[in-house]
C-alpha cells in the first residue's frame, strides 16, 4: 500500500496542468474561483432536506472523483449524510467515504457508528454493506472494530455476508499486519465454509494473508475440489491457482519418479489411503500409470484434482482456461497434459490482448511439449490483420513447432510472410527460418538458398536481417559456403545497414581462406569509406585489416596500416583502443614479440557456432500463466511454485474427521432403513423393553411379518449379544424414545418412523436425520385399509426442512419435490421393499406428502405420465384434500423393467402441475429369494462366463465384522442371505422384479481384510451396477 | 488485485479514473503513454507494461484504452478478462461502449465499476445481478414511461415470455493463396440467447447433429454432466441476453466456402500503372443470398492512387493510408459484382514486391454454414408455453485472401 505518496501526488494531480477538457465538466468547469463557488453551492445542496437536491449534489460530486478532481473540501458537508435515509443518497455517499475517509480520518469516524448499526441489520444486504464499506476506510484506528465485525460477520448466516467478510480479511491486513494471527484464525474458520459464494473469496484472502500457511487447505482440500466447479469464475482462478501450488508439495511428481518409488514402495504411502484407492479415482490413476508400466500410483486426491479441473477447460472465462491448463502442465503425467492444448486454442480466437497472453504461455509450453500443438499448427498462421506482437509471437510457437515432418509446411507458410509490409514482422519472420535451419539439419541448405535470395530484396531491412541470420548459418559449416560468402561481399556496395555490413565483413575476415581474392579488395573498399562507417563497422574493418594482414600480408600490409592510422585519430575512443591494440598485436615491434608470435591464434581461432534458441526456454519455472512468465521476471508477491517433494507427504492429513454431510446421513440413513430385516436387532428392542406397548409391538410384529414375508426370518444369523456389545452406552438413551413412543399412536411422524426403523443406528445420528428417516412400512398398510384419516392424524408437524439436502439413495427418505418448489407441497418417496400389492412386478414407492403452506392443497393425483419404454406406474388414489400442516402418505407401484431409467411423471393438485421424477437405486430393483446353499451353487454355475462379474476389494477395518457386512450388502440392494458354512463367505440372492432374473452375490472375505466380490445375473447391466454400488458400500 | 483503472481515449487523455485501494496517481499512466507512443499503432501496445512500483495491463476497445494499475502478481488473463467484462458490461447497459456514452454516465459507470470489485476482487460481473444493484439508464427511463402509461397495479404483469437463440456462424478465418485452395478455415460459431422468461424456468435445447461440434465452451449456466453424457445443453437461464455457448468446428470437416474472388493484380516493372481487377461470386450458398459484402484490401506503399469503376456499390481508397475499401452489398449470382482499374503508381520506382491481401466480410441469413441445427428446445418448471425462435447467420470471420 503507496497510502502516503498517493496521497500527496493525488492533491497536485488533480489540480495540475495535466487536466483535460477542463471545461466540459459540469461540477468544476471554469476557473479556480468559481470552483470553489460551485462547491459552496454542492454544500447548500447536501445541507437541505430534500433528497433529491441532496442526489443530485451527490452525483456531481461522484462525477467529480471519477474524473480525478478533488472534492475533499466536501468531507464534512457529505459525511453528515452518511445516515441518510434515502438509499440512493447513501449509496453515493458511501462511494464518496471509501474514496477520501484515508484524507480526513478523524472526521470518518463521525460515519462509524451508523455502519456498526448497519451490521447488526437484519438484512443480509445492509450487513453486507456496512461491513463492506466499514473495512474498505482505510483508518487504522477502528482496526479492532473492524476486527471485530469481521470475527463477527464470519459466522453470519447469510453466506453473502460471510464472502464479505472473506473480502474484508486482505484489507484488515493491508492496514495492519499485525493482525495476521487474529486473521488467520478467521480464514481457517471460513476455510471450512461449504458454500460455493465463499470458498473463492475465502481462498483469494489466504493468498494475501498467509499463502504459506499451507497445512489449513488440508482438510478443506477435498471440498475445494468438488465444490470448484460451481463456484464464480473469479473464484475459480484463484482456487486453481493455489492448488497448483499445494498439490507441488503435497503428491509425487506423476512423471519421473520410478527411481524414487523403488525405495518408497507404493504401499507404504498408499496404506492408509485404501479406502479412498478404491473410489472411481483408483481406477483411472490405475490406467493412467498402467501404459507407462511404473510402479506409480497417483494419490487419489491428486487425481480428483485433476478429474475436477478437467470441465473447467470448457468455461467461457479464457482465464480460468488458462489456469486449469497451467494445471495440467504443471501436474498431469505427461500422457494427460494433452487435453489442454485444444481449449488453449480456442483462446487465440478471442481478443488480441488474450491471445498475446495464451500465445505467451504457449510458446513456453511449445518448447517442452511440441507434439501437444502440432495438429493445431495452422491455428499459428498469421493473419495480416494481426497486430505485429501477436504475429511475432505466433511466429515464435510456428518456429517451436517445427519439426522435419512438418517443416516444408512452415517454410512455406514463411515464404508468404517475409512479403508482408510489415517489416519488423519480415525481420522476425527471418530470424525464425534461422532457427528452424539450426534445429533441423536437412532443412539447412534449403534455408540458406532462400534467405541468399532475399539478399536481392529492395526492402534493406530485410537484407540486412538476411545477412545476419546467413552469418550465423555459416559460421556452422563455412567450407561449403565460399559462394555465398562471396555473394555477401558483393552486397557490400550496396547495404547501408550498419550490423548487416559488419556482419558481412566479420564473415570476410573468419573465412578470409575461403576467398583469398576477394577480401583485400573488400578490405580496400571498406579503407575508402571507413571514416563515413558506423562505428560497429569500423571495428570489423579493423578486425578484418588484422585478419587480413596475418593471412596475407603481403596485399595488404599497407591497407591495414592505413585503416589502423584513420582508427588511431577517430573520435571514438573504443576505435582508438581497438586500433592501438590490434596495433600492437599484429605488427611485429622489437620488444614485444611474445605476444604477436600468437597473433594469429588469437584472431583465427575456430569460434563455436552461436546457438539460436527461443527466449521462452526455460521459461517454465515460473507458475505459467502469472504475470511472472509473462515479464520473465519474478513480480512483487510471486509465489514460487515449489519442485516436486522427494517423498510424499503423509496423505492422510486431508482426512476429514466427520465425513461429508450428505454421504454419512445417506449411510445412516440406508443402514437404517435396512435394520428391519434383521429381526434380532427388533427382537431385542422390541420385546425385551418393559415400557413397550401397543405400538412397539405392532412394529414388532409388522417387521416379522414382512420379514418372514421375503422368507427372510430362518435365515437371520447375526447374534443380538454383539449388536448389544455395539450398542452399550446408548441403550438409556434408547429407552427413553420407546417410552415416547410407547405414548401412543398420536404421537409424531417421525418419533412413530423411529419406531418402525427403530434400529441401533439411529440413536447415532444427529436429530435431523432421525427426522428424515421414515421407511414407514406401516403406514403403508394403514394406507392400503384405505383409511387416509388416521394417516393424517400420524403426521403432526410439516417435514423439516432439511429434506432438501437428502441425497439420493435407495433407501433412505428422498425428495420429489421441495416444499418451495412444489408452493408449500413438500413430497419425498421411499422404497418400501414390500411386494406392490396390485402387480409383482413393480417396485412399491412410498410418497410422503405434507403441506406447510396456510391453505388445503386439493385433488392430488398423478397427471400423465411421459414413460420411457416399458416403464408402467400404478398411480395411487387421488388424495382429496391435505389440510396445511398435515401429511399423509400414499403408495405407488413402479415398473422399472429392470433398468435404472428414472420414472417420470406429473402431480398435480387442482391448480398446479408439478414435473417429478423417481429414479431407482439398482438395489431396489430386485427382490429376496431364498434358497439353500447347493441351490445357490448350482444356479451359480449356470451363470457363469459373460454373466459372472468379480471385483477385488479389500474391506476397511471398521467393515469386517459378519454383521456390518450383511447390513451393508443388504442396505445397498434387496437381496436376501443365503446360510452358508464357511465363515468368510457371504452368499445373497434375489430376483429382479420385472423379469425374474436371479442375482446371485457372493462375497468372499478374508481376515486380512482382503476381498472377492462376484455377482452372477444374466442381466449384465444390472449385475456391473450392482457390484459397484456393493463396493462402494462396502469400502466406504 | 485491481487497485486502480483508469480509462484513456487515443487522443491521451484521462477522462474516467477508479481507485479500489488507495489512490494512485494518475501520474503512473505516463508509462502507459510512453509505451502508446513507442508502439505506433494502438493494437500494438502491450497489454502488459512493468513500471518500477506497479503493471499496467490493458485492453483497448471501442478507441479507449482500459488501463488496470496492479501492484502485485495476479494471473494476466484474470485482469484482462475482467477488463473485458468491464466493457461488455458498459456495452449492455448503455448499448454502445464510447468516450461520450462514459461521460454522459459517468455517475452509473462509477457505481458499476464500485460493484464489480471489491478491494480489487471481482465481486459482482454478471450484468444481470448488476442491473438488480444499479440500474441503467435506458430502463429507468422506459421504467417511467410505461408506469405513466399503464394503471397502477399491473406493473407486475407476467412479462411475455419468450427465449429466442440466436446462432451465429462465423467461418474465422479462411486464407487462399494464389492457387486457389483453401490453406486454412476453421468455422467458430456462438449461440446467443435472449432469455425473457418469468419463474425459475429450466430449459432444455437439442441439437439435430451435436457430434458436429469439436470444441465448446458454456455459460456458467449450462449443466456440463448433461452434455457429457446426453449433448443436451439443459440450463436455468439468467434474464436478457447471453451468450449461451461458443463452439468450434474442427477443420477436419470439410467448410464449405460459401464465396470465391477472382482477382488480376499486376505492376509492370517499366510502367508506372498497374492493372487491378476483383470480382465476387456465391458458392456453395443454398439459394441463400450472401449480403453486407465488402472488400477491403491494403495496398502497396508504391500505389498512389487508383481509378477503377465498379459494376455495383461503392469504393473508395484512400492515399494517405492506401486502404482500400469496397461496398458491394448483395451480391446478385446472375450479374457478379467486379471492380476493375487501374492503379498509378510511383514513376520510376520499380514495382512493389508484396502483394495485397484481400479481406472480405460477408453475412448470410437464415444459414448455418456449419450445418448446424437446433433439433428442439422445451421448458420445464413453468406452466406457460414459451415463445421460441431461433435466428441462422453465417458472418464471415477473418477471410483472407492472399494474392
Amino acid at each position: 500500500m503507496s497510502a502516503a505518496p498517493a496521497y500527496g501526488e493525488d492533491k497536485g494531480g488533480s489540480a495540475g496542468p495535466g487536466e483535460p477538457e477542463y471545461g466540459h465538466d459540469p461540477a468544476s468547469g471554469g476557473i479556480f474561483s468559481s470552483d470553489y463557488k460551485r462547491h459552496d453551492d454542492l454544500k447548500e445542496m447536501l445541507d437541505t432536506n430534500k433528497d433529491s437536491l441532496k442526489l443530485e449534489a451527490m452525483k456531481r460530486i461522484v462525477a467529480m472523483i471519477a474524473r480525478g478532481k478533488n472534492a475533499s473540501d466536501l468531507f464534512p458537508a457529505v459525511v453528515k449524510n452518511v445516515a441518510c435515509k434515502n438509499i440512493e443518497v447513501k449509496k453515493l455517499v458511501y462511494v464518496y467515504l471509501v474514496r477520501y475517509a484515508e484524507e480526513q480520518q478523524d472526521l470518518a469516524l463521525l460515519s462509524i457508528s451508523t455502519f456498526q448499526r448497519g451490521l447488526k441489520d437484519p438484512n443480509q444486504l445492509i450487513r453486507a454493506s456496512a461491513l463492506r464499506v466499514l473495512s474498505s476506510i482505510r483508518v487504522p484506528i477502528i482496526v479492532p472494530i473492524m476486527m471485530l465485525a469481521i470475527k463477527e460477520a464470519a459466522s453470519d448466516m447469510s453466506p453473502y455476508v460471510r464472502k464479505t467478510a472473506a473480502h474484508a480479511i486482505p484489507k484488515l491486513y493491508s492496514l495492519d499486519s499485525d493482525q495476521k494471527d487474529q486473521l488467520i484464525e478467521v480464514i481457517e474458520k471460513l476455510l471450512a465454509d461449504k458454500t460455493t459464494l465463499v470458498a473463492g473469496s475465502v481462498v483469494m484472502a489466504f493468498e494475501e494473508v498467509c499463502p504459506e500457511r499451507i497445512d489449513l487447505i488440508h482438510k478443506n482440500y477435498r471440498k475445494l475440489c468438488n465444490l470448484l466447479i460451481d463456484v464464480e469464475e473469479w473464484g475459480q482462478v484463484v482456487i486453481i491457482s493455489m492448488l497448483t501450488r499445494y498439490a507441488r508439495t503435497q503428491f509425487l511428481s506423476p512423471t519421473q519418479n520410478e527411481s524414487l518409488l523403488e525405495e518408497n514402495p507404493e504401499k507404504a504411502f498408499y496404506g492408509s489411503e485404501e479406502d479412498e484407492a478404491k473410489g472411481p479415482g483408483s481406477e483411472e490413476a490405475a490406467t493412467t500409470a498402467l501404459p507407462a508400466r511404473k510402479p506409480y500410483v497417483m494419490d487419489p486426491d491428486h487425481r480428483l484434482l485433476l478429474r475436477n479441473t478437467k470441465p473447467l477447460l470448457q468455461s467461457r472465462s479464457a482465464a480460468v482456461v488458462m489456469a486449469v491448463a497451467q494445471l495440467y502442465f504443471h501436474l498431469a503425467p505427461k500422457a494427460e497434459v494433452g487435453v489442454i492444448a485444444k481449449a488453449l486454442v480456442r483462446l487465440l480466437r478471442s481478443h488480441s490482448e488474450v491471445q498475446y497472453v495464451v500465445l505467451q504461455n504457449v510458446a513456453t509450453m511449445s518448447i517442452k511439449r511440441r507434439g501437444m500443438f502440432e495438429p493445431y499448427l495452422k491455428s499459428f498462421y498469421i493473419r495480416s490483420t494481426d497486430p505485429t506482437q501477436i504475429k511475432i509471437l505466433k511466429l515464435e510457437v510456428l518456429t517451436n513447432l517445427a519439426s522435419e515432418t512438418n517443416i516444408p509446411t512452415v517454410l512455406r507458410e514463411f515464404q508468404t510472410y517475409i512479403r508482408s509490409m510489415d517489416k519488423d514482422f519480415v525481420a522476425a519472420t527471418i530470424q525464425a527460418i534461422g532457427r528452424c535451419a539450426t534445429n533441423i539439419g536437412r532443412v539447412r541448405d534449403t534455408c540458406l538458398n532462400g534467405l541468399v535470395q532475399l539478399l536481392s530484396n529492395r526492402d534493406e531491412l530485410v537484407v540486412a536481417e538476411s545477412v545476419v541470420v546467413i552469418k550465423k548459418l555459416l559460421q556452422m559449416q563455412p567450407a561449403q559456403h565460399g559462394e555465398i560468402i562471396k555473394h555477401l561481399a558483393k552486397l557490400t556496395d550496396s547495404i547501408q545497414v550498419p550490423m548487416a555490413r559488419a556482419s558481412i565483413l566479420w564473415l570476410i575476415g573468419e573465412y578470409c581462406e575461403h576467398v583469398p581474392k576477394i577480401a583485400p579488395d573488400v578490405l580496400r573498399k571498406m579503407a575508402k569509406s571507413f571514416t563515413a562507417e558506423e562505428d560497429i563497422v569500423k571495428l570489423q574493418v579493423i578486425n578484418l585489416a588484422a585478419k587480413l594482414y596475418l593471412t596475407n600480408s603481403k596485399q595488404t600490409k599497407l591497407l591495414t596500416q592505413y585503416v589502423l592510422s584513420l582508427a588511431k585519430y577517430d573520435q571514438n575512443y573504443d576505435i582508438r583502443d581497438r586500433a592501438r591494440f590490434t596495433r600492437q598485436l599484429i605488427v611485429p615491434s622489437e620488444q614485444g614479440g611474445a605476444l604477436s608470435r600468437h597473433a594469429k591464434k588469437l584472431f583465427l581461432a575456430p569460434k563455436p557456432a552461436p546457438v539460436l534458441e527461443s527466449s521462452f526456454k526455460d521459461r517454465d519455472h515460473f507458475q505459467l500463466g502469472s504475470l511472472s512468465h509473462l515479464l520473465n521476471a519474478k513480480a512483487t508477491g510471486y509465489q514460487e511454485l515449489p519442485d516436486w517433494p522427494e517423498e510424499a507427504p503423509d496423505p492422510s492429513v486431508r482426512n476429514v474427521e466427520v465425513p461429508e454431510w450428505t454421504k454419512c446421513s445417506n449411510r445412516e440413513k440406508r443402514k437404517e432403513k435396512e435394520k428391519p430385516f434383521y429381526s434380532d436387532s427388533e427382537g431385542e428392542s422390541g420385546p425385551t423393553e418393559s415400557a413397550d406397548s401397543g405400538e412397539i409391538s405392532r412394529a414388532g410384529d409388522s417387521v416379522q411379518g414382512e420379514v418372514s414375508r421375503l422368507g427372510l426370518s430362518p435365515i437371520c444369523p447375526i447374534s443380538s449379544s454383539e449388536q448389544s456389545e455395539e450398542e452399550g452406552g446408548k441403550r438409556k438413551m434408547k429407552k427413553r424414545k420407546k417410552v415416547t413412543e410407547a405414548q401412543g399412536d398420536a404421537s409424531s411422524s417421525d418419533e412413530g418412523s423411529d419406531s418402525s426403523s427403530s434400529s441401533s443406528e439411529s440413536e447415532r445420528t444427529s436429530e435431523t436425520e432421525e427426522e428424515q428417516v421414515e421407511p414407514a412400512s406401516w403406514r403403508k398398510k394403514t394406507d392400503k385399509a384405505g383409511t387416509g384419516s388416521l394417516l393424517a392424524h400420524f403426521h403432526t408437524g410439516p417435514p423439516p426442512p432439511l429434506q432438501l439436502l437428502s441425497p439420493g439413495s435407495g433407501a433412505g427418505r428422498q425428495e420429489l419435490l421441495h416444499r418451495v418448489a412444489g408452493e408449500g407441497l413438500a413430497v419425498d418417496y421411499t422404497f418400501s421393499r414390500q411386494p406392490f400389492s396390485g402387480d409383482p412386478h413393480m417396485v412399491s414407492v412410498h410418497i410422503h406428502f405434507s403441506n406447510s403452506s396456510d391453505t388445503p392443497i386439493k385433488g392430488l393425483h398423478v397427471g400423465t405420465p411421459k414413460l420411457p419404454a416399458g416403464i408402467s406406474i400404478q398411480e395411487f388414489p387421488e388424495i382429496e384434500s391435505l389440510a396445511p400442516g398435515e401429511s399423509t402418505t400414499a403408495v405407488m407401484g413402479i415398473n422399472f423393467c429392470d433398468s435404472t431409467q428414472a420414472a417420470n411423471f406429473q402431480l398435480c393438485t387442482q391448480t398446479r402441475q408439478f414435473y417429478v421424477s423417481i429414479q431407482p437405486p439398482v438395489g431396489e430393483l430386485m427382490a429376496p429369494v431364498f434358497m439353500s446353499e447347493n441351490e445357490f451353487k448350482k444356479e451359480q454355475g449356470k451363470l457363469t462366463g459373460m454373466s459372472e462379474i468379480t471385483e477385488k476389494l479389500t474391506l476397511p477395518d471398521g467393515c469386517r465384522s459378519d454383521h456390518i457386512v450383511v447390513q451393508k450388502v443388504t442396505t445397498v440392494a434387496n437381496l436376501g442371505r443365503v446360510p452358508c458354512g464357511a465363515s468368510d463367505e457371504y452368499r445373497f440372492a434375489g430376483r429382479t422384479l420385472t423379469s425374474g432374473s436371479l442375482v446371485l452375490l457372493t462375497l468372499d472375505a478374508r481376515p486380512t481384510g482382503a476381498a472377492q466380490l462376484t455377482v452372477n445375473s444374466e442381466k449384465m447391466v444390472i449385475g456391473t451396477m450392482l457390484v459397484k454400488d456393493v463396493v462402494q458400500a462396502l469400502t466406504q | 488485485m485491481i487497485h486502480s483503472l483508469f480509462l484513456i481515449n487515443s487522443s491521451g487523455d484521462i477522462f474516467l479514473e477508479k481507485h479500489w485501494k488507495s489512490v494512485v496517481s494518475r501520474s503512473v499512466c505516463d508509462y502507459f503513454f510512453e509505451a502508446q507512443e513507442r508502439a505506433t499503432e494502438a493494437e500494438n501496445v502491450p497489454p502488459v507494461i512493468p513500471t518500477p512500483h506497479h503493471y499496467l495491463l490493458s485492453v483497448y476497445r471501442h478507441k479507449i484504452f482500459f488501463v488496470a494499475v496492479i501492484q502485485t502478481e495476479v494471473p494476466p488473463l484474470f485482469v484482462i478478462e475482467f477488463l473485458h467484462r468491464v466493457v461488455d458490461t458498459f456495452q449492455d447497459y448503455f448499448g454502445v461502449c464510447s468516450e461520450p456514452v462514459i461521460k454522459d454516465n459517468v455517475v452509473v459507470v462509477y457505481e458499476v465499476l464500485e460493484e464489480m470489485l471489491d478491494n480489487g476482487f471481482p465481486l459482482a460481473t454478471e450484468s444481470n445481478i448488476l442491473k438488480e444493484l444499479i440500474k441503467p439508464p435506458t430502463i429507468l427511463r422506459t421504467v417511467v414511461n410505461t408506469i405513466t402509461g399503464m394503471e397502477k397495479g399491473e406493473t407486475h404483469r407476467e412479462l411475455p415470455s419468450w427465449v429466442k437463440a440466436l446462432n451465429n456462424l462465423l467461418p474465422a478465418f479462411c486464407l487462399i493463396p494464389i492457387s486457389g485452395s483453401t490453406i486454412t478455415a476453421e468455422i467458430q460459431g456462438v449461440i446467443d440467447a435472449c432469455v425473457k422468461l418469468t419463474g425459475m424456468p429450466d430449459l432444455t435445447l437439442s441439437f439435430m447433429n451435436p457430434r458436429l461440434l469439436d470444441d465448446v465452451s458454456f455459460h456458467p449456466c449450462v449443466r456440463f454432466k448433461r452434455w457429457e453424457s446426453e449433448r443436451i445443453l439443459s440450463f436455468i437461464p439468467p434474464d436478457g441476453n447471453f451468450r449461451l455457448l461458443s463452439y468450434h468446428v474442427s477443420a477436419q470437416n470439410l467448410v464449405a466456402i460459401p464465396v470465391y474472388v477472382k482477382h488480376n493484380i499486376s505492376f509492370r516493372d517499366s510502367s508506372s500503372l498497374g492493372r487491378f481487377e476483383i470480382t465476387v461470386g456465391p458458392k456453395q450458398t443454398m439459394g441463400k443470398t450472401i449480403e453486407g459484402v465488402i472488400v477491403t484490401s491494403q495496398m502497396p506503399k508504391g500505389v498512389l492512387n487508383m481509378s477503377l469503376t465498379p459494376s455495383q456499390g461503392t469504393h473508395t481508397f484512400d492515399p494517405v493510408t492506401k486502404m482500400l475499401s469496397w461496398d458491394v452489398g448483395k451480391i446478385n449470382p446472375q450479374k457478379l459484382p467486379s471492380l476493375k482499374g487501374t492503379m498509378s503508381l510511383q514513376a520510376g520506382a520499380s514495382k512493389p514486391d508484396e502483394n495485397p491481401t484481400i479481406n472480405l466480410q460477408f453475412k448470410i441469413q437464415q444459414l448455418a454454414i456449419s450445418g448446424l441445427k437446433v433439433n428442439r428446445l422445451d421448458m420445464y418448471g413453468e406452466k406457460y408455453k414459451p415463445f421460441k425462435g431461433i435466428k441462422y447467420m453465417t458472418k464471415a470471420g477473418k477471410f483472407q485472401v492472399r494474392t
